[in-house]
């Protein structure tokens, strides 16, 4: 059983500024079988799937598909006729459309809508895979799971070999994912192979025979998933080299508790529940950092408390102030900072000028004027936080869009702590940086712990939590699984526990 | 080779000349489609634009229900909130002035009839307008469909009133109601022609609007929710209580364009008056790229245009000139957009 149906091998990729999102990945798929890829978000998983399905070509390496190597011309069309779909994560159907109208989309060979012949097809596909569809409902009216199975039917449709599913649970629920998964089986017996994209440790484990593992771009294992474990997943997925040299200094006085979360809880956008009962609290001159891989209730966390997202149960306390349900813009004016991990949808409206960017926050004070605004102040205010921050732009009437992203970032970390606020909630605040600007936006982190500040710094690489946080909180699930003090913090640990699995490693082993 | 590539930003000087060409091409174009049908070409720009100076008080009359219902729109446009009910709210402040002129009169003191007309037209066409914005705001539901279809609505109101119950007593069977009294006429400016001191009134709205919105704490909200609904929820802007001061702000100069065309030009309440050029705002305020002044200068310009639509039959041209020409215009102006945002460049191979 030895025989490759797709070979990837030393396969770089180069984007456009420099950034190297695949560099000497292999990967080889078996007939029959489901093949995990592991990684966090940024470890390349994406990319390489969208070089086999033709999306994007490689820089550099081969790809093989039975044994027959990939040249000339090579788009998705020519993947699907090689027999590789994929189903992204968010569907591609057309949805007042029929599931056999859906088929034959984009179809160019299809002149005449047959429907008896394709709903036959269909049923035919849907009967031997157990997926359960009926090819006349409409697309709208089926459930998310339901519409997921459709995409796979679309895709064997195609005649589609070896199925890409990219993040396929993350829309699921525990039964929707195991019903999945028995689907994705039952196609490996036909002789089909999976391809699946996670981040999701027991996941890999449970369903997958191979898995590769991906980390900043490079291909770290393939492992058989019956010879391994969480705790060396965890291991291979963080990596362990880490620059522990810590960028905050000790003894700070610590002063009183700025923010302190109850029980807190709160759905995501799809309804479902993304935070679960998370308590913590930071005091004055600390930093608390956030770890966790991304999609486990970050950007709920970060929301709750600045007022842009309800909590559902439990409550926000800032300086003894109950501020779960006040307004953003009374929290806003409680002196709350909060740099968001969207720079360009959320901080900052790039088709302005820097003066309107930098007044986000404050343009509702009376000395930027009460009715008019006051050209004259907004411009000082401007000019200070460029100069303070050494923020490169040819003229602070410039749009903000034509600034690079670490000038960008300087310009929310100066609007945000240009009003010497309390508390700032920094989410993922060094993504896409390169390093000069990730060490100017520590930097100033730092500065502002020393300065009694209390911080809670999201992120999502372990190495900016050694460096920048007293204390680390895990979040997995939309649950804290530990807060840990960071100096000493077992790396190990913090990776199983970024797994959810809680339970006492022997540290000695 | 042609190689295209997009411009980080766009000179000024190109900001002037690009939409001056595509109107340049735009009329080219339509003489070349004149030229193509048999008609004088040379004669039909004549009346345009010879007519439009002889005729000047024409083209302001129409300029300044543009001005302010250009900058109405242009409210929520900038706001991405897609008015294109000004027809109907303009009928509605038309319905409301009318209704104050006519049963109120005898209440009100004829100093202060017209502006009792004005005050009744904003909120008339305000409050029609908020049935789309409220609907926005608050279920999300999409305001083109809403606003256009109220339109007609509004159109079916005004002719229910004119036929029915407002039906006036000397119309002579026209569908119409009776004259208003003197006090509720804007007077002509000058001895002949129609042009009116409501234009007096359109210039304050445009130069007001243009400080509340390119210098105000009310026009930086609205600048900030144009460019994102999440920057402006992250800048602690309530989005629902914004749509529904643009959308009232937006129908209410629409409404009060309603009440000074029905008080100046016809002097009482039919159907058939010019509500048409609610959509031809719409054409303005995109041709001016929502600036405030821009808007009042393309006014008189589009007010030219909609005054040929009445002179080219008089000189046996049809009509219909003026109206491709309408479209032609715009459709370049879109098009030449394309050269504001990307550079051409001959690259040899």
């Amino acid at each position: 059983m030895e025989q490759y149906l797709v070979e990837m091998k030393n396969i770089r990729k180069v984007f456009p500024g420099g950034v190297v999102a695949n560099d000497k990945v292999n990967l080889s798929i078996m007939k029959g079988e489901i093949h995990a890829l592991l990684g966090e978000n940024g470890a390349g998983k994406s990319t390489l799937m969208n070089i086999l399905t033709g999306l994007y070509r490689q820089d550099g390496g081969e790809l093989f598909i039975r044994d027959e190597k990939i040249e000339g011309k090579y788009g998705p069309k020519e993947a699907i006729a090689k027999g590789i779909g994929m189903v992204h994560q968010n569907f591609r159907l057309v949805k007042p459309f029929t599931v056999a109208e859906n088929m034959v989309l984009g179809n160019r060979k299809t002149i005449i809508y047959d429907e008896k012949s394709i709903v036959s097809k269909i049923e035919e596909i849907s009967e031997k895979f157990k997926l359960q569809i009926s090819p006349k409902a409409k697309i709208w009216q089926l459930s998310i799971g339901e519409q997921q199975r459709v995409e796979i039917i679309k895709m064997l449709y195609k005649g589609a070999e070896i199925l890409i599913m990219d993040e396929p649970t993350a829309v699921l629920t525990p039964q929707e994912v195991k019903s999945l998964f028995d689907i994705l089986k039952g196609m490996t017996k036909e002789g089909l192979s999976i391809i699946f994209i996670t981040h999701k440790m027991n996941e890999v484990l449970t369903y997958a025979d191979r898995i590769t593992v991906l980390r900043g771009g490079f291909a770290i294992k393939t492992l058989n998933a019956s010879d391994t474990n969480e705790s060396e997943l965890a291991d291979l997925m963080v990596g362990r080299q880490l620059d522990t040299k810590r960028m905050i200094d000790d003894g700070v006085n610590i002063g009183d508790v700025v923010l302190k979360l109850e029980n807190v809880g709160a759905m995501n956008d799809k309804g479902l529940p993304a935070l679960k009962d998370v308590s913590f609290e930071i005091k004055g001159g600390e930093i608390l950092g956030v770890a966790g891989v991304a999609g486990n209730g970050q950007k709920e966390l970060s929301e709750v408390i600045t007022g842009l997202r309800s909590v559902k149960k439990g409550s926000v306390i800032f300086k003894g102030d109950n501020i779960t349900k006040e307004s953003v813009r009374k929290i806003i004016d409680r002196n709350i900072a909060f740099i968001p991990e969207d720079r360009h949808g959320m901080g900052l409206a790039n088709n302005l000028p820097a003066t309107d960017n930098a007044i986000l926050k404050m343009y509702t004070k009376k000395e930027y004027g009460r009715f008019l605004l006051n050209k004259k102040k907004i411009d000082e205010a401007t000019t200070k936080m460029v100069n303070d921050f050494e923020i490169k732009i040819p003229n602070i009437n410039c749009n903000v869009k034509l600034m690079s992203g670490g000038n960008l970032q300087k310009l929310i970390l100066a609007r945000e702590t240009f009003e010497n606020p309390e508390l700032i909630i920094a989410v993922y605040p060094i993504r896409g940086l390169d390093v000069g600007a990730t060490d100017y936006v520590h930097r100033k982190l730092a500065e502002e712990r020393r300065k009694g500040k209390a911080i809670l710094l999201i992120s999502e690489d372990l190495e900016e939590i050694y460096k920048m946080t007293d204390k680390v909180a895990v979040l997995f699930d939309g649950q804290i699984m530990d807060v840990l003090e960071t100096k000493g913090a077992d790396i190990k640990k913090l990776g199983l526990l970024m797994a959810g699995i809680k339970e006492e490693v022997d540290t000695n082993a | 080779m042609l190689k295209v590539e997009k411009r980080m930003e766009t000179p000024t000087y190109l900001k002037v000349v690009i939409p001056i060409v595509s109107v340049l091409v735009a009329i080219l174009f339509s003489s070349l489609i004149l030229l193509i049908t048999g008609e004088n070409a040379l004669a039909a720009l004549n009346t345009i634009f010879a007519g439009s100076l002889i005729n000047w008080q024409e083209v302001l009359v129409n300029g300044v229900s543009l001005m302010i219902i250009g900058i109405g729109i242009a409210i929520a446009f900038k706001m991405v909130i897609w008015n294109i009910g000004a027809a109907g709210q303009m009928m509605m402040g038309m319905i409301f002035a009318a209704g104050v002129a006519l049963f109120l009169h005898v209440w009100i003191p004829p100093a202060l009839l017209l502006p009792a007309m004005f005050i009744a037209a904003i909120i008339g066409g305000g409050l029609w307008a908020l049935i789309s914005g409220g609907a926005k705001a608050v279920w999300n539901v999409n305001e083109v469909i809403t606003s256009l279809l109220l339109n007609y609505v509004a159109l079916y109101i005004l002719q229910f009133l004119v036929n029915g119950p407002w039906k006036g007593v000397k119309s002579m069977g026209f569908p119409q109601t009776d004259p208003f009294p003197e006090a509720a006429r804007i007077p002509t400016i000058f001895p002949t022609g129609r042009l009116h001191y409501g234009l007096l009134i359109a210039i304050i709205v445009v130069i007001v609007f243009y400080f509340l919105l390119n210098k105000s704490r009310w026009g930086y909200e609205i600048r900030v929710i144009g460019e994102g609904r999440n920057v402006a929820r992250y800048g602690g802007m309530s989005l629902a209580k914004n749509i529904f001061i643009a959308m009232f702000a937006s129908g209410a100069l629409a409404g009060l364009a309603g009440a000074i065309q029905v008080s100046a030009l016809e002097g009482r309440l039919s159907p058939h008056m010019n509500t048409d050029i609610g959509y031809t705002a719409i054409i303005v305020v995109w041709l001016s790229r929502l600036h405030p002044l821009v808007i009042g200068i393309v006014s008189v310009f589009m007010g030219a245009l909609l005054y040929a639509e009445t002179s080219l039959p008089a000189a046996g041209i049809p009509t219909e000139i003026a109206k491709l020409m309408q479209g032609l215009i715009l459709f370049f102006v879109i098009a030449g957009d394309f050269f504001s945002r990307y550079k051409v460049k001959m690259v040899k191979e």
